[in-house]
């Protein structure tokens, strides 16, 4: 099986981009990414995750409009290329494979 | 980036400025933005929640969290800059075609360059073999020869002979200053023969530690070697030529006639740059003692100096220390009356040797020293000269180049590429002059070796020497190539190309001084030649007081001793020689000198030395001097075997205004002068001759001098002359010279600076002469138009001439208004190190100046006659 690597704060960042209703951006990503898992994370964190997907070809980006709260400066609109949505995908199915093929009874064990 | 600044207006509350300073300048220009707009909203969106300070607080710490490798210029172009290293290749291929293309400026450029290193490192090799002089020995910081000053006739002399007592009492008295105290003979020629075989070689007595204190590196045998009187150390060059590829340890041979002794060790020869390089046999003292048993019976051992001492100080001792501790040692030993010379000892220290061999009135001035400063100082200016020519050209095709700088800044090139590119062709040919230079060295080192007195080899496995070059490449690509870099690099690419571009009025001063600068060198260069020689050929023309053409000087062996009237008349019979006389002292040089002298109204506290010659009767008529007052001496006189024969210094000296038949005591025994004869020059030829006696003694003579029959060639009178001596002494080779050649051998350390100098001044020359060459035709080039209108317009091929050969001749005429009283300065500073000397006169500096100025129009003639003679159609057609 062609493998493609992801690291969880990548596989994080990637699903937070997937569940966003609006168009996302930094600002967006960077709270929902908080609320979700209950971290703290700095921005810089998340903007390095977001260009190295980007340049990896999980996502793509477009620049917007400026507004004035942003001191004039244009948001980057990230977005899932099919690559990204492939790589989610398959993560998934392998999780649920892997879920599968425990034993009854087991994880209750440890997890208790 | 603030690009607009009307959105970050007043009603905004803001960000701290140093972090987004921090950030602008941190954060890869392609990420810039959306990252900021992100930061500064949610600034915002903090001061509403937490406060303006609060806000500003973490937006600076957000901010040092972007200063990571990852958003540092990380560039994700579609079209990435081309990295260095990828143009450099492009850079290298441009430079190589402008090399090629234009082969004429690529030589004059390389050759140049090329001859400037050359000299550079040819110096850079001399001046680092004078510094590691006898650094071959081990122990090179702590040897030392022990030395005398004395006072006599007023003047503190200094001297390197000491009494062969001298080495016992340093151990006896101060032996916990010293390692090892080496008492040593002269070095001296010696007849070695195994069987049949006789070789000749320079050896030397030492006690029995002077092969540890030299660290000689043995091949065969230890440092104990000279423990017994009969025993002799060789050189391994020596042993291979006695005994060839047998082993030479415990063979016996013969020193001279008479001693046998034993090999017992073998060390390799010793390099050229230390100060026992002649010496290839070494003997022990005591067997020196054994043939000279006159040392042992003398009455006043401390009186007489005639040999030498080195020593080695202790590790714990400070050389200086040593040296003020044992200053006394002689006079110590002497009465009140010998204590007149005021004798002090001293140390003079190993790595001293060579470059601070002079003194002068018991003061150490130097001596090589001031040649090993000139040369490097000429070494630089020789190096410099051929970068500013590399520049001088450079920039003289700046213009040429100036549209291929703009158009490469038009089509996109930024400046740091240009520099780059720039750089890459100094660097290439500063890289293949630096081949070039290597390859003249190379092939330059035999004859300089020659010239210079040297056995220098290249330093190929010296890596400090590679280091230098390496450095001595990167800055001089660096200096050759920076003008040109940072100055055709600034032209506007609008102002090039659109034909407006002017090299401004002022532009051609930087080049026109360095000009100067190069012909101020070359020009103090030539009167340094010119007085040089002049001072060379003043001493040679200084009379000597005796007819040295025909005369031959040999050494005494005892078997002419023995039978020397005999050996003179058969040699007077067989018609081969005029003349001949033995003598102490030969003539051109002094063996000893004697004290002990008395006469009537002489200060009593005064030390007097004089060299004091013993001669036979025919010393006169042989060597043909000059009798100015009284008579020579006669075998008709008895009363001669007491009388003196003074040189005309020595008449000045003394008191009496009619010395002939005044009484002169020696050693308390009274002489007669009877004669005053014409100064001797025995000495440098450089100094005043010494007040000089000779007196009739048949007893010391160990030179004989001998005048060849003048109607005879002197290869027929030698041939004859060998032949008696063989009958006389059948063992020792018949070794000869002629006093011609001795005396001239004292001007081989001028002449040698004078051949050097000449050398570097003709190089200089050349090197100035290649840069101006270079100019003028540029300057030819860039005028074409010019003259070819000025030629429509009826100028004369001489008034073309004129124009472009003026400036040139302007600037070589301030360069020599500069070298002037440069050269006037060191000339006269480095002739007053000679009491007999030359006055700098002023048809030096005019000559100097018209050959600079020759020179130079030969050079500028070439191009500007070239560009005079050009058909004006064809250099106006083209518009």
């Amino acid at each position: 099986m062609k493998r493609t690597f992801l690291g969880e704060f990548e596989e994080v960042v990637l699903l937070v981009l997937a569940a966003c209703a609006d168009d996302a951006y930094g600002v967006v990503i960077w709270e929902q990414l908080q609320q979700q898992t209950g971290r703290s994370i700095t921005i810089s964190a998340v903007h390095a995750t977001l260009y190295r997907l980007e340049e990896k070809g999980y996502l793509s980006s477009q620049l917007g409009g400026a507004t004035s709260e942003r001191g004039g400066r244009r948001k980057r609109f990230f977005a899932l290329t099919a690559l990204g949505s492939k790589a989610l995908l398959e993560i998934q199915a392998m999780r649920q494979q892997l879920w599968e093929a425990i034993p009854n009874g087991k994880l209750q064990l440890i997890g208790q | 980036m603030l690009t607009n600044k009307e959105w970050i207006e007043p009603p905004m509350p803001r960000p701290p400025h140093w972090a987004d300073r921090l950030l602008d300048r941190f954060v890869a220009p392609h990420r810039r933005e959306d990252l900021q707009g992100d930061l500064q909203e949610i600034f915002l969106k903090r001061v509403t929640q937490v406060g303006l300070t609060q806000a500003r607080r973490e937006y600076g710490w957000a901010v040092l969290h972007y200063l990571t490798p990852f958003f540092y210029k990380r560039q994700t172009n579609k079209y990435p800059n081309p990295s260095t290293t990828d143009m450099l290749q492009n850079y290298l291929k441009i430079a190589i075609r402008n090399l090629t293309k234009n082969q004429v400026y690529s030589a004059i450029n390389i050759g140049g360059l090329a001859v400037g290193m050359a000299v550079a490192m040819l110096i850079g090799l001399w001046v680092y073999d004078e510094f590691s002089f006898n650094q071959y020995h081990p122990n090179y910081d702590r040897i030392a020869q022990v030395m005398q000053h004395a006072t006599s006739n007023g003047k503190v002399e200094s001297q390197v002979a000491n009494p062969a007592v001298m080495g016992p009492e340093l151990r006896a008295k101060y032996g916990s200053n010293f390692k090892y105290v080496v008492q040593a003979s002269w070095p001296g020629s010696y007849v070695l023969s195994v069987g049949d075989n006789h070789v000749s070689k320079e050896g030397i007595y030492f006690e029995p530690d002077g092969p540890a204190m030299l660290g000689l590196r043995m091949r065969q045998g230890t440092y104990a070697g000279l423990k017994d009187p009969y025993s002799i150390m060789l050189s391994e060059s020596v042993a291979k030529s006695l005994f060839g590829n047998q082993n030479p340890m415990g063979k016996t041979l013969k020193v001279g006639r008479k001693y046998e002794v034993k090999v017992t060790g073998v060390y390799e020869d010793l390099p050229y740059n230390t100060s026992f390089r002649k010496v290839s046999v070494i003997m022990p003292w005591a067997l020196w003692l054994i043939d000279n048993p006159w040392v042992k019976t003398m009455k006043k051992p401390w009186g007489s100096n005639f040999s030498q001492t080195y020593a080695q100080v202790a590790d714990h001792v400070a050389m200086e220390d040593a040296s003020t501790r044992i200053k006394n040692v002689k006079l110590d030993n002497l009465s009140k009356e010998e204590a007149r010379y005021k004798w002090v000892a001293f140390l003079h220290p190993m790595r001293k040797w060579e470059l601070y061999g002079e003194f002068k009135n018991g003061m150490n001035t130097g001596g090589q020293i001031k040649y090993v400063w000139m040369f490097g100082i000429i070494g630089v200016f020789v190096l410099i000269l051929a970068c500013i020519n590399f520049m001088n050209l450079a920039t003289a095709r700046s213009e040429k180049r100036a549209k291929e700088v703009g158009i490469r800044k038009a089509v996109g090139s930024v400046r740091s590429q240009l520099v780059n590119q720039f750089f890459a062709e100094s660097y290439l040919v500063v890289f293949l002059a630096f081949l070039v230079a290597v390859l003249l060295v190379l092939l330059l080192l035999p004859p300089f070796n020659e010239v210079a007195d040297k056995k220098i080899e290249f330093l190929w496995n010296k890596p400090q020497f590679w280091f230098i070059c390496l450095a001595f490449i990167g800055i001089t690509g660096l200096v050759a190539g920076s003008y040109p870099a940072f100055y055709l690099s600034s032209f506007q690419p609008l102002s090039v190309l659109k034909g407006t571009f002017r090299v401004g009025k002022w532009a051609a001063v930087p080049r026109q001084a360095l000009v100067v600068v190069q012909f101020t060198v070359s020009i103090v260069l030539i009167i340094g030649t010119i007085v040089v020689y002049q001072q060379i050929q003043h001493a040679k023309n200084r009379p000597i007081g005796y007819n040295r053409n025909g005369l031959v000087n040999l050494g005494v062996e005892k078997e002419i001793k023995e039978h020397f009237e005999a050996f003179r008349a058969e040699l007077k019979e067989a018609g081969a020689i005029e003349e001949m006389a033995a003598s102490s002292s030969p003539l051109t040089g002094v063996w000893n000198t004697n004290g002990g002298f008395d006469w009537a109204g002489k200060d009593p506290n005064l030390g007097v030395d004089f060299p004091n010659s013993n001669v036979t009767y025919e010393w006169g008529k042989t060597v043909g001097w000059k009798v100015k007052e009284g008579r020579d001496f006669s075998r008709e006189f008895a009363t001669d075997s007491s009388a003196f024969i003074i040189n005309e210094a020595m008449k000045q000296f003394l008191p009496f205004k009619n010395p002939v038949g005044k009484i002169l005591k020696w050693e308390n025994k009274p002489y007669t002068i009877i004669g005053v004869v014409s100064d001797i020059m025995a000495e440098s030829p450089f100094y005043p001759v010494r007040p000089s006696l000779y007196h009739i003694d048949s007893d010391t003579p160990w030179n004989m001098t001998i005048r060849l029959k003048a109607a005879k060639s002197p290869s027929q009178s030698i041939a004859v002359l060998e032949q008696i001596w063989r009958k006389y002494v059948p063992n020792v080779p018949f070794q000869y010279e002629f006093v011609d050649q001795q005396y001239g051998s004292k001007f081989k350390a001028e002449e040698r600076i004078g051949t050097l100098s000449a050398y570097f001044a003709v190089l200089a020359i050349f090197i100035s002469c290649l840069g101006i060459f270079g100019m003028a035709s540029f300057i030819a080039e860039q005028r074409t138009k010019e003259i070819g209108i000025r030629k429509v317009l009826g100028a004369s091929v001489m008034n073309l001439w004129q124009l472009l050969t003026k400036d040139f001749a302007l600037l070589v005429l301030v360069a020599c208004v500069i070298a002037t009283p440069i050269a006037y300065y060191y000339l006269t500073d480095w002739l007053k190190g000679y009491d007999y000397r030359v006055d700098i006169s002023w048809w030096v500096f005019v000559v100097a100046a018209i050959g600079a100025l020759g020179i130079t129009l030969l050079t500028v003639s070439y191009q500007s006659i070239k560009a005079a003679l050009l058909n004006p159609v064809r250099s106006l057609r083209s518009e």
